[in-house]
């Protein structure tokens, strides 16, 4: 990989909490103007490893490259390049939104004029002009996150952080907040986004780290991780009614097929040969299951990431619930 | 340039949000004038005893004023993340707590003001030399705010930041010579005193005033320097440990 087009490159980065190995010994490079996913449930180390990489935490080892600029022992160094998204919106609730956004390029030396117009100009970009004159504590949460948003890329960084962008907002302002980042990707920012949506990191991301545990388990390119689900073929089965047994019964009858059980009377079908869905429902009424509905589904990126980091794919929805997030 | 347009509206931001608000200037008023009624009351002497109850009755008011308003301010951004924008800020360290003081620093040199302000107006004050203390006031003002950033460092919530700066103010109007000079304190309390910022800064403005100092008007400022430094240099270390570990 050509190194002068790397705008992150972190080397077995580490951290701990007391006994808790927040992030452990991970490596990765963003490339500049690629936007690049942390995909992974709460508590993965994502926010962790953003805070290291903006100098708001301490690496216990590793090393770390911003545009080139080694920020392992000066964090300073490069935060004039960088804009952070923190995941939870932490504007001054007294301020407006205009005065806001002023502050924030302040911050980066940006003059008064050219701040203020900036300020205005990403009101008006981000559909907040009504609001620009009341108090940022009034704003809805949607509001608060593209005013939040709207801060980190007031002094133009380089490289933006994005943790969680759309956690804990309307669908709506979600899809908003999803155009303005997509937007802001194709202006060439470098963009490293953390996720637990799997959907909107195989939507926006052109790469992607799994990171469970504090461990990267694959860094790879969308593309590149669908094709794991190359030759394989996926049934959803909703039924009512319980049979202890079924889990068993449906291994023995139908040994080339794997079975992941699912909450609320639902189970997953695999297999690396088409399925036939028939002798499946047939056999699950014969043993007194009543099936209500059985589709077959087109593989996808959970489908990669329940499969790559041993992950149901519902610790991750209960992390949406947790958080109270709409997708 | 840059870091000083960053400084600048940092300081300015504070001041609008916290400084100049109205139960704080109100408060800036009040607050001298209460304990000057307290004192004249209890003193009974008058207007005559004014000068003898100025430089104690400025110092309370730096003090109270500077430092749980930085203490409450800096804990209450820490406490809504909003203190990591600025430690995200491609700004030194060192400028930004200076900029993060600043508006308290000023806060407590006006609440001094006020009271001598007032007293001028019924009371004929002497005062040596002015420079001197204004000099003084500005140091007892930075080690009052910078004990006020320790605290912030110190605590989490809002409501510890008021108890824990309850906790060093009171003793500290006591011990250093405000109701009782620190040569008739009981012996084994007065290391206590020495150990006082405020000790100092109050002998100051005492021999300034009243000519009734009982160290050396250099040492004095000596020594509050070397608190200001030495403050300052704590809560430096201890944010960088606690806030950015």
């Amino acid at each position: 990989m050509d190194k002068t087009n790397i705008d992150i490159a972190v080397q077995n980065l580490s951290k701990s909490f007391q006994v808790v190995k927040a992030v452990n010994d991970i490596s990765f490079e963003v490339r500049t103007g690629e936007l690049f996913g942390f995909l992974g449930p709460n508590g993965a180390g994502k926010t962790t490893t953003i805070k290291m990489l903006t100098g708001l935490a301490k690496p216990d080892s590793g090393s770390i490259k911003t545009a080139g600029i080694d920020c392992s022992r000066n964090p300073k160094a490069a935060q004039h390049l960088i804009g952070v998204v923190p995941d939870e919106s932490n504007l001054y609730p007294e301020l407006t939104g205009y005065q806001n956004l002023c502050f924030c390029a302040s911050l980066y030396g940006i003059g008064k004029a050219e701040r203020e117009q900036e300020a205005r100009r990403l009101l008006e970009a981000f559909n907040l002009n009504e609001a620009a004159n009341r108090k940022f504590g009034g704003y809805s949460k949607g509001m608060k996150r593209k005013l939040t948003i709207a801060a980190g890329i007031i002094h133009k960084p380089r490289v933006l952080f994005l943790d969680e962008p759309t956690t804990g907002i309307d669908v709506a302002s979600a899809r908003a907040l999803r155009v303005m980042i997509e937007e802001l990707h194709k202006q060439g920012t470098t963009i490293l986004l953390t996720t637990h949506y799997i959907e909107e990191a195989q939507r926006l991301c052109d790469r992607i780290a799994f990171i469970v545990s504090g461990k990267i388990v694959v860094v790879d390119t969308v593309h590149n991780l669908l094709k794991h689900n190359e030759g394989k073929h996926y049934l959803h089965v909703t039924h009512k009614g319980k049979n202890p047994d079924i889990a068993e019964r449906l291994n023995a009858k139908f040994g080339t097929m794997s079975f992941s059980f699912l909450k609320d009377n639902t189970f997953r079908v695999e297999s690396s040969e088409p399925i036939n869905i028939t002798p499946i429902v047939m056999n699950l009424e014969e043993w007194g299951v009543d099936v209500t509905e059985a589709k077959r589904i087109t593989p996808s990126l959970e489908d990669v990431f329940v499969r790559i980091t041993g992950l149901e794919a519902d610790t991750m929805r209960k992390d949406k619930e947790k958080k109270g997030g709409a997708k | 340039m840059k870091k000083w347009i960053a400084f600048w509206n940092i300081l300015l931001k504070d001041m609008r949000t916290y400084y100049l608000k109205p139960p704080n200037i109100s408060w800036g008023i009040i607050f001298p004038l209460a304990w000057t009624g307290m004192f004249l009351i209890r003193s009974g002497s008058g207007l005559d005893s004014i000068p003898a109850l100025l430089p104690g009755l400025m110092a309370i008011s730096i003090l109270f004023g500077t430092t749980s308003m930085l203490a409450v301010t800096v804990t209450f951004e820490k406490k809504n993340s909003s203190f990591d924008r600025l430690l995200l800020a491609p700004i030194s360290f060192d400028l930004l707590m200076l900029a993060k003081t600043s508006g308290a620093i000023f806060f407590g040199i006006v609440n001094a003001m006020i009271p001598i302000l007032m007293a001028s107006f019924i009371a004929d004050i002497y005062v040596s030399s002015w420079l001197l203390l204004i000099l003084a006031v500005f140091l007892i003002a930075v080690v009052s705010t910078f004990l006020g950033l320790l605290i912030a460092v110190a605590v989490s919530e809002v409501f510890e930041a008021q108890t824990f700066s309850n906790f060093f103010r009171f003793p500290m109007i006591f011990l250093c010579g405000l109701f009782l000079p620190v040569s008739k304190l009981p012996i084994f309390i007065r290391p206590l005193s020495y150990a006082l910022p405020l000790t100092y800064g109050v002998d100051i403005m005492q021999g300034l005033i009243r000519g009734g100092n009982f160290m050396s008007i250099h040492m004095s400022f000596a020594v509050l320097t070397a608190f200001c430094i030495l403050l300052f240099s704590l809560s430096k270390h201890f944010i960088k440990k606690r806030w950015i570990s």
